[in-house]
């Protein structure tokens, strides 16, 4: 196994870490037992994600997912964050070894958690903008 | 920047000995050792001399002693060998343990699909198999015992003379995979009841791709490779010499500063779990006594095992963890599991495995830079603030 210098980069100097205080979207998927959890924090005004930050406790690939998947998602309108796609992830990152793919699926889920948060959180059923997030269950380490 | 290798149960700098001896049967006595030839005899005599050199560190005689490719052939051919001898006895039950190499396991996995049964004992918490259970396991059926003498990833050292004596007295057959052990810790295959012992050339000095297995004379397994009649017909295939000639003088080298190695290196470890246990919510994997010199091993909750130790390369120390990522797999070592580690702790996992060639120095740098990294990894990591939060309620 071997990781591309672009995950390499993003793990050694990852970018958006940290929390909002006053973020009004968090999502978190993942779970201790499969060794990987992503918390985002996204800071939306006027449907536009203004800040996001994350913290994420897992491997390599797993830390650089979220630091690369914030870079494209920073600046963004809501409609183009839900675009985002894992497969759009892994290029970004000049691929993942086929066992760490499912780093870039979490990647795009905990963003489509911390929208639905968002929505939520003004009383809109995120389920039809967003879409259903997979409940993270220890079988569920192999998506 | 400063790097530290310590990574010596993955793998083993080739000593300079070793190269030195090794390297004329490359380019000056290359000779086939079944050849009659002079350059021929002298690899013959060379085999000879490296066969009694490894009989003489496990007490051995040297018509037992036969190499083969590494470790893992040598664990295939004792296990499947017994397993066949067995059976023709209407045999089919074998006993190993829960937390053995894969070399180990996965021939297990694979006899039991042939209709052998297998028990797979517990490991206790101290990472060591009790001798009680070993003998309520065996019963008229058993006809083989394999139990690891060190364990690769947590060092614990199990009681084989107490099991070896437990075998022999119930008539069962009784192999060690001895890898992690041969060279680090004295071992007499005939004090401790071994009737079988894997060993491994690239663990301890020599070069990757030589092993051995003992076999105790009388005890005739079936080939497991078939061909010419090289180790007395016993393991076909041309002799990898220089291979061979470097296990020689590796075990010979290990063995007579076994002693005064085990006491360096033993101090440097205990240095490094002082030092590393001081890093709140961590603990030490496995007995501190009944471990392997060189070997330390702790979880430190709330970080992973892979972003760990590719932040100690980064720093220059080489390192190995036993999670998830790490494993190729989506669970963490079988082994950390197997001492009831819950999962989130045992994705957190440090291996490091020093040898003589480490210093006080290596040890204080690897002390002065993993609180650093493991603060980082935590600073950024939702599961510490899990474990943070819940101890405030």
């Amino acid at each position: 196994m071997q990781y591309s210098e672009k995950v390499m980069e993003h793990f050694a100097n990852p970018h958006n870490v940290g929390e909002i205080p006053d973020a009004n979207g968090v999502g978190e998927i993942g779970n201790a037992k499969c060794g990987d959890i992503m918390k985002m924090f996204l800071k939306i005004e006027n449907d536009i994600i203004v800040d996001v930050k994350f913290k994420t406790y897992g491997c390599a690939s797993a830390i650089a997912t979220s630091s690369i998947a914030t870079d494209m998602i920073k600046g963004q309108p809501i409609s183009e964050a839900l675009k985002l796609t894992n497969k759009a992830v892994v290029e970004a990152l000049d691929g993942l070894p086929a066992v760490k793919i499912h780093c870039s699926v979490l990647a795009e889920q905990a963003i489509k958690a911390a929208l639905a948060d968002y929505y939520k959180r003004q009383g809109i059923d995120p389920e039809p903008i967003v879409g259903k997030i997979e409940e993270h269950d220890h079988d569920a380490c192999h998506i | 920047m400063r790097y530290v290798y310590a990574d010596n149960a993955a793998t083993t700098p080739v000593s300079k000995k070793v190269v030195e001896a090794i390297l004329p049967y490359m380019t000056e006595h290359y000779g086939n050792p079944s050849s009659l030839y002079a350059i021929g005899q002298t690899a013959f005599s060379a085999v000879d001399k490296a066969r009694e050199q490894v009989a003489a560190a496990l007490g051995a005689d040297k018509k037992e002693i036969f190499f083969t490719s590494g470790g893992s052939e040598a664990d295939n051919w004792a296990i499947r060998g017994a397993a066949a001898l067995g059976a023709k006895k209407g045999k089919k039950h074998l006993i190993t343990t829960k937390f053995e190499h894969h070399a180990v396991l996965h021939t297990m996995a694979a006899l039991e699909k042939q209709g052998f049964t297998v028990t797979y004992l517990d490991v206790y918490e101290d990472g060591l198999v009790r001798t009680e259970d070993v003998e309520k396991a065996i019963t008229d059926e058993t006809c083989l015992v394999t139990i690891m003498y060190a364990n690769n990833e947590i060092g614990t050292v199990q009681p084989i003379a107490e099991i070896g004596k437990i075998c022999k007295d119930k008539g069962v057959l009784f192999h060690t995979d001895a890898v992690q052990a041969v060279g680090h810790i004295a071992i007499n295959v005939k004090e401790q009841n071994i009737d079988m012992l894997s060993l491994s050339g690239h663990k301890f000095h020599a070069t990757k791709g030589i092993g051995a297995l003992y076999c105790k004379k009388g005890l005739r397994l079936p080939n497991l490779i078939e061909g010419g009649a090289q180790e007395s017909g016993r393991r076909a295939g041309t002799e990898n010499v220089p291979g061979i000639v470097g296990l020689g003088v590796a075990i010979t080298e290990m063995c007579e500063n076994i002693e005064e190695n085990a006491k360096k290196v033993s101090a440097l470890r205990d240095r490094l779990f002082e030092g590393a246990s001081k890093i709140s919510h961590s603990r030490i994997n496995g007995s501190t006594e009944k471990r392997l010199p060189g070997n330390f091993s702790m979880c430190f909750e709330g970080v992973e095992g892979e972003s760990l130790l590719l932040m100690l390369d980064m720093n220059g120390i080489s390192a190995s963890s036993g999670s998830a990522c790490t494993s190729g797999s989506l669970d963490p070592s079988h082994v950390l599991l197997s001492i009831g580690l819950k999962h989130e702790v045992a994705h957190g996992s440090l291996r490091l495995s020093l040898s003589e060639n480490n210093t006080v120095e290596d040890v204080d740098y690897i002390l002065s830079v993993l609180p650093g990294i493991i603060d980082r990894l935590r600073s950024m990591s939702p599961l510490w603030d899990h474990i943070v939060e819940n101890e405030k309620q």
